[in-house]
């Protein structure tokens, strides 16, 4: 079934419960084609719950997350990311023991099963797409360092480098400038920009300067339900925002 | 009736094959009490444990040689310290073994279990050059070997009942231990945020220790139960890692009551069917339900569910 | 193209391993340890497949004896089919069964033995019993993502199992005995000295094989997911890979290499017992995987070697010390070296090794195109 609006993810009376704990409850939300959106609020509000459930590593109690056509509560977490949708975690999570080119070709979406993978050959197209991520991500002149001698801005860029390569229609960006220097921030905030000109972008983050820079529209969420949504403008002047998040 | 048994029979039957998985299972309770208190601290299995346990039996065997050579007058009296000795020493030896080893590998749960490993190998040997290869046996005072005559068919041996009580009072001594008590609520804190308890000033080096050695020292516990069902031999221990493993892990890591629950319904399985076949095919059967159910189920059968 | 340094020096290694296993050791050591050494060798199929699973997917099974074991069976059962002619037993009151089964009072050749009258179904079983049983086991506990010490524990628990069952079921398997008096592989004696020897060269051929094949395996972009998986788990996951498949992949490789040893030693040594099913053999194979180096095959290999040879040369003389040594030398390598002899090899030779490499094949290197 086509979505109507043009949205290309559309999060439906969404639940979750650990332990009978109500960590998300009904949540309802729709992000459209080429939109970056960010997922805002305090702490314990259920921000990488969301990002969790979207990328099926954790199951919903309830209600629906409809992507491109697909419902996405019903498939496995690889399925989910051969459908287009790609996440990257809030610690760095690449792969130390290999270097920067061996990082990137893991993620490259061929060969995928046990067979192909062995298989697996090197050809022109694939070294030249890696060099071309490499160069986007800032990481040209490190494809032979091993990925545990970068920095950790450097980690962060490799990671959203990963998930680059494998052409998401939905990128998911849990934290991406936490622990970053004030000039890894701004050319992570470009690389954003540059990025999302053919796809749709989930965020979370906490730096609201950041956030500022970079969002479409802005959604706040707390105790797993949603407090306001609208642009940062209208989000920002929001007394129930000021009141549980921003005021302090 | 049933397989040609009256029903009498019967009762007959489950009841002394329950009672003599009861002490079965003070074995497997008091060896999994050991084992999951060291397993919920660090996360790794101590292959060693079954030699607690032998080190445990070993002492109690030492115990009634002494008593039945110098001191006879209290021969009937010698099970009871040799309990608290066989405590003490493995306890010891456990805390030893912390500190010379274990704490070098806290981060490294797989080398643990392979380091672990080769102290159970000296530990055999160290066996064999002070015991001797052979089987030896603990000579009971004669109230214990006497048994309580329920009906013509059906008698309880005295030492089993000591040996069920005796694991019932050191079951609720850890309870009240690890959920009552002020070390035990550090003990708790450590497990959970091993950083986070060091910041309060909770001395985490010597909680692991003491964890360890009251571990290891129940697991000697255990091995004075054990010389009334099985005779003492180095390489006894070997075979109770794997069925002490699957009570801890069939019972759910966490859960107390969850060890306790599964102790029994493991020991009495095993017990009752026992009559019926073969003991290999019992163990057999036991331990390959329990391995299928753990495969279905990992997190054990009385487990609750927690996000990851 | 050229190759590069590591490939080089990997060729090198490899072809120094033949070398040594191929002509010196046949050329220097009278044929009594030279069966020594083809025994030990059926011991390395085990180690390179550890070296796959252990090492690069980082999943320890402590049940390797299994695959070991369920190999050797099925090699065992063909051979004890071959001894066991009506006319051989005939005495009997059953002829034409294994003698166990006639002391067993069994009559008849039970089903899952008949396929082992056939020599071709018995080599494919060999590998494809253990593979299968891998498989399962494998595709229940990754499935549900147990891992690490649990599934370590898990293996051990059904090797322990798979003993009990061989001992207690004697009229099927030969109880503590095992399958014993293997006489012929299809018409040929395996007891002769000659036959020994050939039965060498085969086993050091087929470790060769099978080393060849797994090299190839790490060095293709499977080796390198399974090292990425085992260090981040969840970022291979969420890459678009089934983890799961991957680590039965590795686990069942694992189980195969160990078939074919298993069935190999059952044929150099004439006999296959409970003793080599158990949890003690498996976890005596991780030894030498540990010694030798997780991560190299040559190390694995070499590790092997070393560990059964200390062990024959040392029991023969003080078996109390051994098995003190056996428990210290697992203890320190796993406390102070855990990358095994290898780790030391890269710390502190291969950097001459490279620039001797370098220099040596630096006139034989074509020009840069």
């Amino acid at each position: 079934m086509p979505l109507d609006d043009g949205s290309l993810l559309e999060v439906k009376d969404l639940s979750v419960s650990f332990d009978g704990f109500q960590v998300i409850n009904d949540l309802s939300f729709n992000v459209g084609k080429e939109e970056i959106r960010v997922i805002i609020g305090p702490n314990g509000a259920g921000k990488t719950t969301v990002l969790d459930l979207i990328c099926g590593r954790t199951k919903a109690t309830g209600g629906s997350i409809r992507f491109a056509g697909k419902e996405l509560t019903r498939l496995k977490e690889y399925d989910i990311v051969r459908a287009g949708v790609g996440r990257k975690f809030q610690t760095p999570s690449v792969y130390e023991d290999l270097n920067v080119f061996e990082n990137l070709e893991i993620s490259y979406p061929h060969g995928r099963s046990v067979f192909e993978s062995l298989l697996f050959r090197r050809s022109a197209a694939v070294i030249e797409r890696i060099h071309e991520v490499a160069e986007m991500i800032f990481l040209q002149d490190q494809l032979d360092r091993k990925a545990s001698e970068l920095s950790h801005g450097q980690k962060q860029w490799l990671e959203i480098g990963m998930l680059l390569i494998q052409d998401p229609a939905l990128l998911m960006l849990d934290e991406p400038v936490a622990g970053m220097t004030v000039s890894e921030r701004r050319r992570t905030a470009d690389l954003l920009q540059s990025i999302t000109k053919s796809r749709s972008v989930l965020v979370i983050e906490h730096d609201m300067g950041f956030v500022e820079q970079i969002a479409h529209k802005v959604t706040v969420l707390h105790r797993g339900q949603i407090l306001s949504e609208g642009s940062m403008e209208s989000v920002k002047n929001d007394p129930k925002v000021v009141e549980v998040y921003l005021g302090h | 009736m049933l397989w040609g048994y009256s029903f009498s029979d019967l009762t007959s039957i489950f009841v002394m094959q329950s009672f003599a998985g009861l002490i079965l299972f003070s074995v497997f309770l008091l060896m999994a009490l050991g084992l999951a208190i060291v397993f919920g601290q660090m996360g790794v299995i101590n292959m060693a444990h079954g030699e607690f346990m032998i080190l445990g039996a070993y002492t109690t065997y030492v115990c009634s040689q002494v008593f039945s050579r110098w001191i006879p007058t209290l021969f009937g009296a010698y099970f009871f310290i040799a309990v608290i000795l066989a405590f003490i020493v493995a306890g010891a030896v456990g805390m030893l073994l912390e500190w010379g080893l274990i704490r070098f590998l806290y981060r490294r749960p797989l080398d643990t279990l392979l380091a672990t490993w080769g102290v159970s190998l000296m530990l055999q040997q160290l066996f064999r050059s002070v015991f001797g290869a052979r089987e030896v046996g603990v000579q009971l005072p004669d109230w214990m070997m006497g048994s309580f005559n329920l009906n013509e068919t059906t008698q309880i041996p005295v030492n089993g009942v000591i040996v069920v009580g005796l694991t019932f009072f050191i079951t609720l001594g850890i309870y009240a231990l690890l959920l009552k008590s002020r070390w035990g609520c550090q003990v708790r804190a450590v497990m959970q945020n091993r950083s986070m308890a060091g910041a309060v000033g909770i001395n985490t080096e010597w909680i692991d220790r003491l964890t360890f050695g009251l571990g290891c020292g129940v697991a000697g516990v255990a091995g004075a139960a054990f010389t009334m069902i099985g005779s003492t031999s180095p390489t006894a221990g070997q075979q109770y890692i794997v069925d002490t493993f699957l009570v801890v892990a069939f019972g759910g890591t966490q859960s107390l009551g969850g060890t306790i629950a599964s102790a029994f319904s493991i020991s009495q399985a095993r017990s009752i069917l026992e009559f019926f076949l073969s003991g290999s095919m019992a163990q057999v059967i036991v331990l390959l339900t329990v391995i299928g159910i753990l495969m279905l189920r990992p997190q054990g059968l009385f487990s609750m569910k927690v996000r990851r | 193209m050229s190759l590069s340094i590591q490939k080089r020096k990997d060729i090198i290694f490899f072809s120094i391993l033949a070398c040594f296993l191929l002509v010196v050791l046949p050329g220097g050591l009278e044929p009594f340890r030279l069966n020594l050494v083809g025994k030990y060798l059926t011991y390395a199929f085990v180690t390179i497949g550890l070296v796959v699973c252990w090492g690069d997917a980082g999943i320890l099974s402590l049940g390797q004896g299994i695959f070991f074991g369920l190999g050797g069976y099925c090699m065992a059962m063909f051979l004890k089919l071959q001894a066991s002619t009506v006319e051989a037993t005939k005495n009997q009151s059953t002829p034409g069964i294994p003698d166990f089964m006639d002391w067993n009072q069994i009559t008849a050749l039970p089903w899952f033995w008949k396929p082992f009258h056939s020599l071709p179904f018995s080599l494919i079983a060999v590998m494809a019993v253990p593979a299968a049983l891998a498989a399962l086991i494998g595709f229940a506990m990754f499935r549900r993502q147990v891992g690490g010490t649990y599934f370590a524990i898990i293996t051990q628990a059904i090797a322990s199992v798979l003993t009990i069952l061989i001992i207690g079921q004697q009229g099927y398997t030969g109880g503590v005995n095992g399958i014993t008096d293997l006489r012929t592989l299809d018409g040929w004696d395996i007891r002769t000295d000659h036959a020994k020897l050939v039965l060498y060269y085969i086993g050091v051929v087929l470790l060769l094989a099978c080393m060849l094949f797994v090299w190839f395996v790490r060095s293709s972009k499977l080796g390198r997911i399974l090292h990425a998986m085992r260090d981040q788990e969840n970022r291979v996951r969420f890459s678009g890979y089934n983890v799961v498949n991957f680590k039965i992949f590795a686990f069942t490789l694992s189980a195969a290499m160990a078939g074919i040893g298993g069935a190999l030693f059952t044929l150099e040594v004439g006999f296959m017992s409970p003793t080599f099913v158990g949890i003690v053999p498996s976890i005596d194979m991780v030894i030498y995987c540990a010694v030798g180096g997780r991560n190299s095959l040559l190390g694995a290999v070499y590790g092997t070697l070393l560990v059964n040879w200390a062990r024959t040369s040392f029991s023969e003389s003080m078996p109390e010390i051994w098995t003190f040594a056996m428990g210290a030398l697992f203890i320190g390598v796993v406390l102070f070296l855990p990358g095994g002899l290898s780790s030391l090899y890269q710390n502190y030779l291969d950097r001459y090794m490279t620039r001797l490499v370098a220099a040596l094949t630096a006139r034989f290197k074509p020009a840069r195109v």
